[in-house]
């Protein structure tokens, strides 16, 4: 399986190589993490737009005007075509471009080799390939922006027919065909991303790193990477089978009879729900491929920094495999109302509540990880248990919206917008901050500053509570997504304060994130530097040197004797036991 | 160190769940106007389930990360499984679970049964941004619509070679029902999907291209509710708003009465 990876061959020299088409994961999952920052800020500067929009809906603010002059008219006033842009870039970008790539192409490939015990990915052309296939979506996607019509307009969903046909939005014009064509660029990448990941976690683990030895992060990424490739293809057939139906003349989605601006399309025999079923085939296991990262690192962080072994390894491991295959018999729960048949909506129900019962065994497990521990409240620890809260609030509005009839009242409205940006787009967040600060000394050399850190733990995990915490009320009261402007109903007036309360923790939240950009930054230069094992933890990656060289180790592989969580073994003299220490060497109390 | 993050992270766990429980228990839902008062139940029961999870687990995370912060001289227990105590909280789960669910789909079935034999049926087709509202008139049958038909006047596309169609009423952005007597109504679209959403009936139900999709409830009150759309249908979604105007059973016959039908416009 090896073919020339055993032993130390040479790093490239020329810098070409060497950064940008370099074929080293550890480079590749910095310049896939890196990429996805950037897209993160551009997603963000975009929330922070609908933001003033919902809480200002119709004040004048010139000052936008001078800055964003095609988006305000000269009064300072949105144009309304521009709103659904916003919306739906912000959330194609965060969802595909961010949250799936900065943890699971980002983290997954810098770790997966580091922690498994082995040299690199099992096949790095192709994962160069993927990176750069993957960069190629992000410029189609940047790009949309500046086309004729503007970016695509349909929302995130991209139900068709306002997505399939060419007269029904602004957006729907070459934008939404660039955001089809950029989709298609970042599948094909997550799916090259998704052979690698499977392929090496099966087939190149050290000696001794049995699949049940192995840290529950390389379980979510092994998860993920499955879940990628069973769920994708049926996106990709969706937007290629959209693509043909707003270019080629074809019917997949569009039935007969629509008349739009008065004209009668020649459409037909088309079913709009068809796109819907393809669409959350992918995106209810694209929220796991968010969310299982971030709980695999997670379970990692706290059990190093709590000093005690993550609480029943093996129901962590079970759950994760629980929650990945109920993942795939859950996508109906978004379409209770669409019109499907109610018989249908009854088996969704069913098993979105199942699913709760995986996650909730996780929560209690990290519980009772935290119970009689010795807990260091280290920057990616706070993360690290901001997930476990996040988790838990935005977890249990899904019991609301798992239950069909609840859903009737709260489906597309608010309260939906807060479940899950608490818990999936929170918990992707976290996981990224808290892995970012956690693994920062092995990416870069160096330790990120910990008084900002902390700085920036605690500006981010209050604004995030407040930006989203109050959703779920506005949502209750029926105020419904998408909308440019709230107070054109009555019903939605008197809510504006909690609107403008929400707008303003979202500014601050934007900006805390600036503490994050210079701490990052200013760290990779001018950090502490980090030896190779500065949190005392057991896994692999910190057995090599900090930043890790070419090939992971430079003598031989580590050998594994354990599982990943020996933290207060009593009668050892350290409170941890690395799992390449032979049992032989392990110092005791008895033989000091 | 440990001491100051431990005390901000259990205090603030504290305070949300403090003030999470106050704010939950406002009156957030509009008022109710329709015979869907075991939906609220429902949201009213759910809420108290997890909110009873939301409080232990919080509670208890910040009462862990209080107690167990890291101290001088104080060693970590080495505990990795308890089979009992894993199995309970399983089992547990599970069965709040299957209770919930089963009284959802009771509902859910309830909610979508066959509408009463005498319900008023009403056609409600949504377009880019307004709702097309048709009455059947005397004959109590809708007549036939044809998408070629469809002209500026005309935005059903209605048959006038139907005779059925001659009696049909045709409003648009307006609902007229009567208080007590259940209503069916006929969901379309004649473009995008939109949704027909009224937050005060606990009633919201996409609007298909290429589907009719039945509904039915029954008023309670009198007065006049907002009709949204909740689903995006492009640039005028967020201002795609009707009224249900719901009346006495005698103030309806009078309304009715009063608008022309279909062939007198």
């Amino acid at each position: 399986m090896h073919h020339g990876h055993e032993g130390n061959h040479e790093a490239p020299q020329s810098f070409l190589r060497r950064y940008i088409f370099s074929l080293d994961h550890k480079v590749i999952g910095i310049q896939y993490y890196l990429t996805a920052l950037f897209m993160m800020l551009v997603a963000g500067l975009l929330a922070m737009l609908i933001r003033i929009q919902l809480a200002w809906p119709q004040a004048a603010q010139p000052w936008l005007h001078k800055i964003l002059p095609g988006l305000y008219d000269p009064n300072g006033i949105m144009r309304p075509e521009y709103y659904p842009m916003l919306f739906t870039m912000h959330g194609t970008l965060m969802v595909f471009f961010v949250m799936s790539t900065a943890p699971v192409s980002g983290f997954g490939n810098f770790l997966i080799p580091l922690q498994i015990g082995a040299r690199d990915m099992a096949f790095p052309f192709l994962n160069m390939m993927s990176y750069w296939t993957f960069f190629v979506g992000c410029l189609v996607m940047l790009a949309s922006f500046f086309v004729a019509g503007g970016a695509a307009a349909a929302g995130w969903t991209a139900y068709p027919p306002l997505s399939a046909l060419r007269e029904a939005i602004p957006g729907s014009q070459w934008g939404q065909t660039l955001w089809i064509v950029g989709m298609v660029f970042f599948i094909a990448s997550f799916t090259m991303g998704g052979l690698n990941f499977v392929t090496t976690i099966l087939n190149l683990r050290t000696r001794g790193m049995s699949m049940f030895r192995l840290p529950l992060t390389i379980w979510a990424m092994f998860c993920v990477a499955v879940l990628g490739l069973l769920s994708f293809p049926a996106l990709t057939a969706g937007a290629i089978m959209l693509l043909f139906d707003r270019h080629f003349g074809t019917s997949f989605f569009v039935p007969s009879g629509i008349v739009i601006a008065d004209k009668l399309t020649s459409h037909q025999g088309g079913s709009p729900l068809l796109w819907q079923h393809l669409f959350w085939f992918l995106g209810h296991p694209e929220v796991y491929i968010l969310m299982l990262p971030a709980m695999g690192f997670a379970s990692d962080i706290i059990s190093v920094f709590a000093r005690k072994p993550i609480f029943s390894y093996r129901a962590m491991v079970y759950a994760i495999l629980a929650i990945s295959t109920l993942s795939f018999l859950v996508w109906g729960h978004h379409m209770f109302v669409s019109g499907m048949s109610p018989y249908l909506g009854m088996a969704f129900a069913i098993f979105t509540l199942l699913i709760a019962v995986p996650s909730a065994v996780k929560v209690f497990n990290w519980l009772a990880t935290l119970w009689r521990a010795k807990i260091h409240f280290t920057t990616p620890m706070l993360f690290a248990l901001g997930i476990v809260s996040l988790f838990i609030s935005g977890g249990l509005s899904g019991i609301w919206l798992g239950q069909a009839p609840i859903d009737i009242q709260v489906h597309d409205t608010y309260f939906v917008v807060a479940h899950f940006h608490l818990i999936m787009a929170g918990a992707a967040l976290f996981g990224v901050f808290a892995a970012t600060y956690y693994w920062f000394p092995k990416m870069f050399g160096r330790m990120m500053n910990e008084t900002l850190g902390k700085l920036h733990f605690w500006l981010t995990f209050v604004t995030y509570y407040l930006t989203f915490f109050p959703m779920h009320f506005l949502g209750l009261r029926g105020m419904m997504r998408r909308i440019y402007d709230p107070t054109q109903y009555d019903l939605f007036k008197p809510l504006q304060p909690i609107n403008e309360l929400i707008s303003i923790s979202a500014f601050v939240l934007g900006a805390a994130q600036l503490i994050f950009v210079f701490n990052f930054v200013w760290s990779i230069f001018r950090g502490k530097k980090a030896d190779r094992n500065p949190w005392r933890a057991n896994t692999l990656e910190w057995t090599t040197e900090s930043p890790a060289p070419h090939g992971n180790w430079r003598g031989p592989l580590p050998v594994v004797y354990r599982g990943p969580y020996e933290y207060s073994v009593p009668g050892a003299v350290e409170d941890y036991i690395p799992q390449h220490v032979a049992p032989a060497e392990v110092k005791t109390v008895g033989t000091r | 160190m440990s001491r100051i993050q431990a005390f901000l992270f259990a205090g603030f766990t504290i305070l949300l769940v403090v003030v999470a429980v106050w704010a939950f228990r406002k009156p957030w839902l509009p008022d109710l106007a329709a015979d869907r008062a075991a939906i609220d139940a429902r949201i009213y029961l759910t809420m108290t389930v997890t909110g009873i999870a939301f409080i232990l687990t919080q509670v208890l995370l910040a009462v862990f990360i209080w107690r167990f912060r890291a101290r001088e001289g104080q060693t970590a227990a080495y505990w990795h499984d308890n089979p009992r105590l894993e199995f309970t909280w399983t089992a547990v789960t599970a069965g709040v679970m299957t209770i919930l669910v089963l009284g959802a789909l009771r509902l859910w079935a309830q909610v979508y049964s066959p509408p009463p034999a005498d319900a008023l049926l009403v056609e409600v087709t949504g377009q880019q941004f307004a709702w097309n509202v048709r009455y059947p008139g005397p004959d109590g049958v809708l007549g036939r619509t044809d998408p070629r038909r469809i002209t500026v006047d005309n935005p059903l596309g209605i048959d006038d070679q139907d005779p059925r169609s001659a009696d049909d009423i045709f409003l648009v952005n307006q609902l007229y029902l009567p208080v007590g007597r259940p209503v069916r109504l006929r969901i379309r679209s004649k473009d995008v999907i939109h949704s027909f959403f009224l937050p005060n009936f606990r009633v919201k139900q996409d609007a298909v291209p290429g589907m009719t999709i039945d509904i039915w409830f029954t008023p309670t009150q009198t007065g006049t509710f907002e009709l949204a759309c909740a689903e995006h249908c492009g640039l005028g979604h967020y201002r795609m708003r009707g009224f249900v105007v719901v009346q006495t059973p005698e103030e309806f016959a009078e309304t009715l009465a009063s608008l022309p039908p279909w062939s007198g416009q």
